[in-house]
């Protein structure tokens, strides 16, 4: 299957920001919650090839512990989880090996410590960044923040944008604020949080992704989690299309983010097929695509030990997170 | 069987396919034979024919070929017991509605797997669009039957109905036509589509268990010569037809002057109009919605792409990306977005489109995904370089076929979308709400879909303007179809007789100064294009005057008069009102003069009252004119549906021969009042109250072209009119049964709106009988603007 994979994705240099064409995004709220109510009926992944998806599911994970009270024990844990997802008889069984998680997603303080628990193993730390959920600590404070991160280890940097340059339609800011962020990060990626909840609109979703990506977003992400409404299907076919047409004009691939509230393995596979409908195969990867879940995880693995034994699992007879 | 691995790598959806198996086992049940079905019993399978699965040439179940008799056998069991169906009160027929509704929601998933199996539709659709909503028009339906005394008390119910529905959306259509019917008190006589027959039988059992009194439906199935006989069969009250444009015409024509109710669902071509300021990638999914729906096989498809130069490479592109993700493939599979096409015969239809497409120079485009090997499918096509005047263009191609073309400015989509002879459905694309709301009433279409596309609910009115037929299903203007104003059943047998007196050929002429009356034209007083006058008499046989002796060229004339005057369309409901009383207020203060001269006419004695009941009848409409207000749907969806009363367009009125001013009143000012323009022709027997009204309306601010008055012979000009192409309506009014046939008969190339007296007359002076709603419906016609919106 190696050999049929498609090179990575070339890096979003980003590109001038075009106040225009931001200025004639136009979303239908209506039909986009329709599209989005119809692809799970228009669309069934079943059997085998549903086990197959929620593979590339936990592939695509961000597994995430965001709490106040995290310690290097609980960071510890999450990280062993990621790098052995599955139930060594499960994966035996479904005939996959080497099956890890996209990345661990992390506070600023946790790097380190999932550094430690992490070992050699290649497997990103992503860490939340820039005065993350609210991002509104001063903008100094935010960029010494990427920086530090991207020092102590951290390979991706979630990014919340600030919102206030959406709601008063400062997109000049917005797009600066975010190159800044960009040329701290370095060789790290960028995920651009767009905390959507907060922007309400699916015009200003459209048009603050169009500004991330146009400054250089590695991945534009939904939500930091903590918002009143978290990632929803509409939303993500905002962000797709803008993602897709910004491929289309530039060439380049920018990949996706929902998180929050993803922890079916039902919802998971409704994002797949939002991927695979919106954007294509390509984007089904962990090169392109993660969900940022924890819990989410658990009800994959009982779905694929249903699979399995023919029998329904239950969350105890998995390893938690 | 793919390795997970393997399909890691492809992605793919793999199989999902819906198991058949209770469909096949109810067919079995039947030992895949079945009979009609007729006042509550089943007939043996007899003169049988296969129904197969399209997409697999499959035989399903071999089914009774209807003869002439077994239609009688229906009507006379539907003719027994619609007075007992009837009789049973609204509330009665709301509980057996209700039951049924709940019966097709009980075995939805039967019906879903049976309808896919026997029509090759995608089962996403059927499961999640058709059962749904056959399920909601008649749970909407027993709600009406509830209601209907106290909603149309003055209304009873019309009888004995015949209902033909084709194959694209077999019991959806159904209930659309079943629902409804039932709910008023009338009884049925249902073919289904000899290709998909099958949810029809099973419905039939529903009935059964619903207890529905025998006779209420009767189900017969097979091909159109059964639709022959149901719709010449004399005893059939009223005919409700959904199919071709074709059909519907030999319709019109068979059922002409039979008296018969009649409403017809027709072709389309239908417009899809995307503007610059559109959500582009909504409107994509818009248009799958649109022409990729049950294989395009829809008759309000948006089958004609029109978009805004400056987006269409744009936009196309976007189409063409989405058309190559659409999975065409088994039916019965949960990811197919195409499935099989109803047979071998619409595809060869559809492909032999498509090359003339390609012959006239379009270019054809298709997505490169294979098609399953066997069965009936087609892909999704795209056609550009099509211009206006292509074949693909115009003609209905029923199948998953797109032609697109472009647009510059919002007038020229607008000309575009019309420039059609069909008027069924159109969608517009924009974020505009002013310009969505200023467009969709400039469109001559029945429905029209902003921002979102081939939404169905009971409660909004979906029907045709033009060749797209006449009447509407859903709503309360498609109960009408099935109801009859009680008004009607007053009416006198035939109209006062009105021969003229013996002529007096010596006798002085009644006034002084000859005064040949001309038409009246465009405002002004025309000459008559052939040179000829007729003479009218007086009841004392004396020569009263002369007026023009019209023909084919003076209804030309006035019709290009009254297109001319579309601005009377346009003007607002208070000031038609005002000119409608300015009128009133002009023949009052002349008030001695026209009852003098409809008396020299007439020798009535009633002259008098005529010329007050005239007067009154006028304020009628005036009052109306402002008021005749549409309606706000709220069907389930975030948004409301707007159903607006338009104007039919130019109509052409023959009068009746008795009260002849009050009969040209009374005909004349609903249409007015409601914006249409208007070419009457006058008693021809006592048409001189007619031409003097001429100095009324030049006094009264009435625009020219809005009324125009042509005089003649009523067979000729009614002839004249009713083949007219540019008129939208014809009634005639003046008790010749033959005449009217004639119109109706003629109509039908044109599927022009007719309203026709028969031999029956009127009673003018009766307000029940000659004023009101039901004149009002008659000079308008629906059209449903959904309106979705959200934040």
């Amino acid at each position: 299957m190696t050999s049929s994979r498609p090179p990575n994705p070339r890096r979003n240099d980003g590109c001038t920001l075009d106040l225009d064409w931001l200025g004639g995004l136009r979303v239908n709220r209506n039909a986009s919650d329709r599209r989005a109510a119809s692809l799970a009926a228009r669309r069934s992944v079943k059997k085998e090839h549903q086990a197959a998806w929620l593979i590339q599911a936990v592939r695509c994970m961000d597994l995430t512990t965001l709490g106040g009270d995290d310690t290097p024990g609980r960071v510890d844990r999450l990280c062993r989880k990621a790098l052995r997802p599955l139930r060594a008889d499960i994966a035996e069984a479904l005939g996959v090996s080497g099956v890890q998680v996209g990345a661990v997603c992390v506070y600023h303080e946790m790097i380190a410590p999932a550094l430690r628990s992490l070992g050699g193993c290649d497997l990103p730390i992503a860490a939340v960044s820039t005065g993350f959920p609210a991002g509104l600590s001063s903008f100094e404070t935010r960029l010494r923040e990427v920086e530090l991160s991207v020092a102590a280890g951290a390979r991706e940097i979630d990014i919340v944008i600030t919102r206030q340059h959406v709601l008063t339609g400062d997109w000049q800011t917005l797009y600066d604020e975010v190159r800044a962020y960009r040329q701290a990060c370095g060789e790290a990626h960028v995920k651009a949080i767009l905390a959507t909840g907060d922007l309400v609109t699916l015009e200003n979703v459209a048009r603050a992704s169009w500004a991330c990506m146009m400054a250089g977003a590695d991945f534009i992400k939904t939500s930091t989690g903590k918002e009143a409404v978290n990632a929803t299907l509409p939303v993500a076919l905002t962000m797709l299309r803008a993602i897709r047409e910004y491929a289309e004009q530039t060439g380049y691939q920018v990949g996706f983010k929902p998180a929050g509230g993803v922890s079916s393995a039902k919802a998971a596979l409704q994002y797949l097929i939002l991927m695979k409908e919106e954007l294509g195969i390509e984007w089904m990867r962990p090169q392109l695509f993660r969900i940022g879940a924890s819990s989410l995880l658990t009800d994959i693995e009982r779905q694929l030990e249903h699979f399995v034994t023919g029998q329904y699992s239950a969350a105890h007879r998995h390893a938690m997170p | 069987m793919p390795s997970i691995n393997e399909i890691r790598a492809t992605m793919d959806y793999g199989p999902s396919p819906e198991n058949a198996s209770e469909a096949r086992a109810w067919l079995d049940r039947h030992q895949r034979r079945f009979g009609l079905f007729i006042d509550n019993q089943w007939s043996e399978p007899a003169a049988l024919f296969v129904s197969r699965n399209p997409a697999d040439n499959e035989p399903l179940a071999e089914l009774t070929q209807a003869s002439a008799a077994d239609v009688d056998r229906a009507v006379a069991a539907a003719r027994r017991a619609q007075p007992g169906w009837a009789a049973l009160g609204g509330h009665g027929r709301a509980r057996a509605l209700y039951a049924l509704a709940r019966l097709i929601q009980k075995h939805a998933r039967l019906f879903a797997v049976l309808e896919t199996l026997d029509n090759g539709k995608p089962i996403r659709e059927t499961r999640d669009i058709d059962i749904p909503l056959a399920a909601r028009h008649f749970y909407h339906h027993a709600g009406w039957a509830q209601l209907l005394s106290a909603e149309f008390a003055d209304h009873r119910a019309v009888g004995v109905v015949g209902q033909i529905v084709p194959w694209n959306f077999p019991l959806l259509m159904l209930s659309w036509k079943i629902a409804p019917a039932l709910a008023c008190g009338n009884t049925v006589v249902f073919k289904p589509a000899e290709f998909t027959s099958l949810s029809a039988l099973l419905f039939a059992e529903l009935c059964q268990q619903a207890e529905l009194p025998a006779g209420v439906v009767n189900i017969v199935t097979g091909d159109g010569e059964v639709g022959e006989a149901i719709v010449a069969h004399p005893d059939i009250d009223k005919l409700a037809f959904t199919g071709s444009t074709e059909v519907g015409r030999l319709i019109r024509r068979v059922t002409a002057g039979s008296g018969k109710k009649l409403s017809l669902e027709l072709g389309g071509k239908s417009p899809f109009i995307v503007f610059e300021d559109a959500d582009l990638d909504a409107a994509v999914e818009g248009l799958v919605d649109s022409i990729w729906f049950n294989q395009g096989q829809v008759c309000c498809a948006g089958s004609r792409l029109l978009v805004q130069e400056s987006v269409e490479a744009r936009f196309l592109a976007k189409v063409r990306a989405r058309m190559a993700k659409l999975i065409v493939g088994s039916p019965l599979d949960k990811s197919t977005d195409i499935g099989a096409l109803v047979d071998p015969i619409q595809r060869q239809r559809i492909a032999s489109l498509v090359q003339t497409a390609r012959d006239e120079g379009c270019t054809v485009w298709q997505p490169s995904g294979a098609l399953p090997e066997q069965g009936c499918f087609y892909p999704p096509t795209l056609i550009t370089d099509a211009s206006t005047s292509a074949t693909v263009a115009r003609t209905e191609i029923f199948g998953p076929v797109l032609v697109a073309m472009s647009f510059r400015t919002p007038v020229e989509a607008v000309q575009l979308a019309n420039n059609t002879v069909y008027g069924l459905a159109s969608c517009v694309w924009t974020e505009s709400i002013s310009m969505a709301l200023d467009i969709a009433p400039q469109i001559k279409a029945g429905v029209v879909w902003i921002n979102t596309a081939n939404q169905f609910d009971a409660s909004c009115g979906f029907g045709g303007y033009r060749e797209s037929g006449f009447g509407r299903e859903g709503g309360r203007e498609g109960l009408l179809e099935y109801l009859t104003p009680r008004a009607e059943d007053a009416r006198p047998p035939a109209p006062v007789a009105v021969a003229a007196a013996p002529r007096v050929p010596d006798a002085p002429p009644a006034a002084g100064i000859d005064r040949t009356a001309k038409h009246y034209i465009g405002g002004r007083q025309t000459r008559p294009d052939g040179g000829y006058s007729r003479p009218v008499h007086g009841v004392d046989g004396r020569l009263l005057g002369e007026v023009a002796d019209g023909n084919r060229k003076d209804i030309r004339d006035a019709v290009e008069a009254a297109h001319k005057q579309s601005g009377w369309a346009g003007a607002s409901g208070h000031n038609r009102a005002q000119v409608l009383y300015f009128i009133a207020e002009n023949l009052a203060a002349r008030r001695a003069e026209f009852a003098a001269r409809i008396a020299a006419m007439t020798g009535s004695a009633d002259a008098e009252r005529e010329v007050d009941v005239s007067i009154e009848r006028l304020f009628t409409y005036a009052a109306w004119a402002d008021k005749y207000d549409g309606a706000v749907h709220q069907p389930p969806m975030h948004g409301i549906t707007a159903a607006l009363n338009e104007p039919i367009g130019v109509i052409g009125m023959v009068c009746p021969n008795e009260s002849p001013l009050l009969g040209l009143i009374s005909l004349a000012a609903p249409a007015l009042a409601l914006g249409n323009r208007v070419i009457a022709v006058p008693s021809c027997v006592h048409p001189l109250s007619a031409t003097d009204f001429y100095q009324v309306l030049d006094t009264s601010d009435l625009p020219g072209g809005a009324f125009n008055i042509v005089t003649g012979d009523a067979d000729e000009l009614a002839r004249v009119m009713a083949g007219h192409a540019d008129i939208d309506a014809v009634w005639r009014h003046d008790g010749s049964a033959a005449g009217c046939a004639e119109v109706e008969r003629l109509s039908a190339d044109t599927l022009k709106r007719t309203w026709v007296s028969g031999g029956r007359g009127r009673d003018w002076f009766d307000e029940e009988q000659s004023a009101g709603r039901a004149f009002l419906a008659h000079a308008s016609q629906v059209k449903n603007i959904w309106i979705p919106y959200g934040v």
